[in-house]
């Protein structure tokens, strides 16, 4: 019986980079301003990292394919680079990497990197991804965007609960106005405007029922965490010592477009959070879950996702969303950074980003958004769409308890 | 006895008036004012000749076994493919079989339909095969504010020839040749070149189709006052009427030549023609009906008893019925290149077609065909080698399960102002089929505002992508939402 991933592996360095439209930046600038930070926070040497792991998802409009971007902007001492794709839980596969690699005793030092350049390619939103569906998808599957995907869920949603879609649409809005509101005390996010529920209630129309205002920043970014063992971490004079609690993947296998599945909820996290506070020991989430970075592409993913993560009855979401249960000051504050909706989406680099708002919360170094007192914080990212996806969850906390 | 076994029309579902293109054209050439009554059928941006030949073919073949055809003969002007048979197309959208069949396209004059309809009943006489299907379909582009662009109208019908449970017997056949060229469109180009009007009334349609039913009746000895409806294509209306009157048949024998329903549908338009009579035909009724382009053919033939047991689906009259009208003029101009309108960046993506993944997944592409696991009876699409439910999952125990024909609810929805489309916002969502099984589809015909979840729909065989570039047109099938009302 695997004994799990829980307190094997600490994080002793983050970084990250302002989110945004870095017009003047590369890729490479990127990855080595995140770096710089992670370093200097890890207190070690660069050559001392022995493997490294580099999550993107667009590589035909970025770094390209492998890891050499990474291993030449970082200039790493020849040592082993992984780059990694699976869609928006890129970023925590390359953690994944990092954190599974050491703890397996292959190395004593690894580094995660996530990086995406979103704005050269000439038009808003992400890059077409016709060549990126597969050869036979690409003969048939139908001529989707990214929000248009993810809109569907709110017919399916609504139509499952019984609700008016526009009841389901001002809930929706709610999650983007306290994410603005979060991203507004942020200095690194993208968008740092508060808006009002009127201004994303009328926001104009991108994919139906979605707004504008109901779909997250396409943003230039990268973030980076380097992990070791606790035992290291003590050893290198760290006290507050954060560590990994569960670390979990799911991927869809094509029951929800094609056999059983009501169109309301993710199969992916619904699993995938099950085996997370399972693997980190966690009973009822509701009440021990301190905070959360959730995959808010799109408002409506944030509401479903709060029921998948069963901190929200099926069905009330919207109540609680409502209620402000998830607002800064609310029980469980989630997207206290601004989520992808403020701080912004560059998909290689969101997952460690998400990961850099819960580990700074866990130091209580997040200025005027810290969280009183948090234990556990969880991320979790939502790649490809409601009726095919990947699922990443991540649990952190202060390590021993 | 040999004959029509069963037929079928399709007329797309957009209609313009043609007080919409004289209120924005007539500024510019004021003749088209001539002939401003009635309305025009507009196929959507998605649909072209082929596509719109399998849907009159499917109507056709309404409780007929499309497994059991012998051949596809296909005739239009507006082929998307000068080389790639066309007609190959229909017949794998039709599931119809790859072996034992001979399949042909028949083109290049307006007359193509009736020439393949002969084909077909010649080849059945033969008792080479025992039955042929023939469709015929044209979306022809006409320049804005000519007259063309008045008469013309997108449209295709289907007639299935055989040896059982004829409808209508076939009475024997008539063609002549002419090199009259009326109008003509040289390769490469998007437009007919027509000549003077009144020439092509008085020479034309006024002295060659009376010529070639002279012709038919000295040959088979047939009295034309024993046709029940003379059936003959002319958008000149008032020409369609002189050439009756000049060969002394009633108007109520006349069959209407559809100016004012949908216009002219060129290669399609005498079995359009024709598919419309026989939905009203009677047993012991005689039709004789004549096909105009290069010359004439004509045909007749005598109804049965057995068109009592044969409607198509919906038939050329609930195409027609089925009917939206379209006022805008620049959306119309627009679904047919006319005018450049700007996809943005997003809209030049133009992936090649891997053309042997096509030939590997073309039952499931063209035809629409997902598995049945037989092990546990799961309808799945698409097919993958393992099966979808998870308390099955066997390897390879399928067979082949036809989505085409199956009805369907609506599950989830969007419409995407992203996405780039001639015709935004792009719908799409995901159907659950009657009987199981889903799919993940485009919608058509259908606006947005109208579509709810559960909503029932039906399959569409649809262009799905053009590639300019290349020249190749890419097609698979969408769901058309079943708005009520």
């Amino acid at each position: 019986m695997a004994s799990g991933i829980k307190d094997k592996v600490a994080i002793i360095g983050m970084g990250c980079t302002r989110f945004g439209e870095r017009w003047n930046d590369g890729p490479e600038e990127l990855m080595v301003e995140a770096f710089q930070e992670c370093v200097k926070d890890a207190g070690i040497d660069k050559n001392e990292i022995q493997a490294a792991w580099l999550g993107t998802c667009f590589d035909e409009v970025m770094v390209g394919k492998s890891a050499l971007s990474a291993s030449m902007a970082l200039r790493l001492p020849n040592i082993s680079v992984t780059r990694v794709e699976n869609f928006c839980a890129s970023g925590t596969e390359a953690f994944r990497g990092a954190v599974y690699a050491v703890a397996s005793g292959a190395c004593d030092i690894a580094l995660a990197i996530g990086v995406e350049k979103l704005k050269d390619i000439g038009y808003g939103g992400l890059p077409e991804f016709s060549t990126a569906i597969g050869t036979t998808n690409a003969l048939w599957f139908p001529n989707l965007t990214a929000p248009g995907g993810f809109a569907m869920l709110a017919s399916g949603y609504a139509a499952k609960y019984g609700l008016d879609i526009m009841d389901v649409k001002r809930a929706m809005a709610h999650v983007s106005v306290k994410s603005h509101a979060n991203g507004a005390r942020n200095a690194k996010a993208h968008l740092r405007k508060p808006v009002t529920d009127e201004q994303v209630m009328n926001s104009p129309m991108i994919a139906f029922p979605l707004g504008l205002f109901d779909c997250c920043g396409v943003s230039d970014g990268s973030a980076c965490a380097i992990v070791t063992t606790p035992e290291i971490a003590m050893s290198l004079g760290k006290k507050d010592i954060i560590s990994v609690k569960a670390l979990q993947l799911a991927l869809s296998n094509g029951t929800e477009i094609a056999y059983k599945w009501d169109g309301a909820h993710f199969t992916t996290t619904t699993k995938a959070s099950k085996a997370a506070y399972d693997e980190a020991g966690i009973k009822n989430p509701r009440e021990e879950i301190s905070m959360m970075e959730v995959h808010d592409c799109f408002s409506i993913t944030e509401l479903v996702t709060m029921e998948d993560l069963h901190i929200s009855e099926r069905g009330k979401a919207p109540k609680d969303i409502m209620d402000g249960f998830y607002d800064l000051d609310g029980k469980l504050p989630c997207q206290p950074d601004g989520g992808l909706k403020c701080f912004g989406h560059p998909i290689g680099a969101s997952g460690l980003r998400m990961l850099y708002e819960m580990y700074n919360q866990l130091l209580g170094r997040a200025g005027d958004r810290q969280i009183k007192d948090p234990k556990f914080g969880l991320t979790h990212n939502l790649g490809g769409f409601p009726m095919m996806n990947v699922c990443s969850i991540a649990i952190v906390g202060k390590y021993g308890t | 006895m040999i004959g029509i076994t069963a037929f079928g029309g399709y007329i797309p579902r957009y209609r313009m008036s043609r007080m919409t293109i004289i209120q924005n054209m007539a500024w510019y050439f004021p003749v088209i004012m001539a002939v401003a009554g009635g309305e025009k059928s507009v196929a959507n941006w998605d649909e072209d000749a082929v596509s719109m030949a399998v849907a009159a073919s499917y109507d056709c073949m309404t409780g007929k076994n499309r497994k059991a055809l012998e051949g596809v003969f296909f005739a239009s002007t507006t082929m998307p493919f000068a080389d790639r048979l066309n007609a190959g197309v229909i017949a794998a959208a039709l599931n119809a079989p790859e072996e034992g069949i001979a399949n042909a396209d028949f083109s290049a004059c307006l007359k193509a339909g009736t020439t393949a309809a002969i084909s077909a009943l010649e080849a059945i006489a033969s008792g080479e095969r025992s039955n042929v299907l023939v469709a015929a379909a044209d979306m022809r582009k006409a320049k804005m504010a000519t007259m063309a662009e008045m008469f013309i109208g997108d449209g295709a019908a289907a007639v299935l020839f055989g040896k059982d449970d004829v409808i209508a017997e076939f009475k024997g056949s008539y063609s002549l040749n002419a090199d009259f060229v009326d109008h003509y469109k040289g390769v490469g180009k998007d437009f007919d070149y027509q000549w003077e009007e009144r020439w092509v009334r008085d020479e034309g349609y006024g002295k060659i189709i009376p010529k070639a039913i002279a012709g038919y009746l000295k040959k088979t000895g047939a009295n034309l006052a024993d046709f029940a409806k003379v059936i003959y294509p002319c958008y000149f209306t008032g020409t369609h009427r002189g050439i009756a009157k000049q060969l002394g048949i009633d108007p109520s024998r006349l069959q209407d030549n559809m100016h004012n329903v949908c216009g002219d549908t060129g290669t399609a338009h005498p079995l359009l023609m024709l598919a419309s009579a026989l939905e009203q035909a009677k047993p012991g009724d005689r039709l004789l009906l004549a096909g105009f382009g290069q010359g004439c053919d004509v045909l007749g033939f005598e109804v049965t008893d057995k068109i009592k047991n044969f409607r198509p689906a919906r038939g050329a009259s609930g195409s027609l019925a089925a009917k939206v009208d379209l006022p805008n003029y620049q959306k119309y101009t627009k679904f047919r290149d006319l005018i450049t309108a700007d996809l943005g960046i997003r809209g030049e993506a133009n992936p090649n077609t891997s053309l042997t993944a096509l030939w590997r997944k073309r039952k499931m592409i063209l035809g629409f065909v997902g598995n049945k696991c037989t092990a546990c009876g799961t309808p799945q699409f698409p097919s993958l080698p393992m099966c979808v439910n998870p308390d099955c999952n066997e390897v390879g125990k399928f067979e082949d399960y036809e989505f085409a024909d199956k009805s369907g609810k609506i599950q989830m929805f969007t419409g995407d102002m992203l996405s780039p489309s001639v015709d935004p916002p792009a719908v799409y969502g995901l159907v659950e089929f009657d009987g199981g099984g889903k799919a993940f589809l485009d919608f058509t015909d259908c606006d947005l505002n109208q579509i709810k979840v559960s909503m029932p729909i039906q399959m569409s065989f649809r262009r799905r992508m053009k590639d300019q570039t290349r020249g190749f047109t890419g097609y698979f099938w969408k769901a058309v939402p079943k708005v009520q009302g």
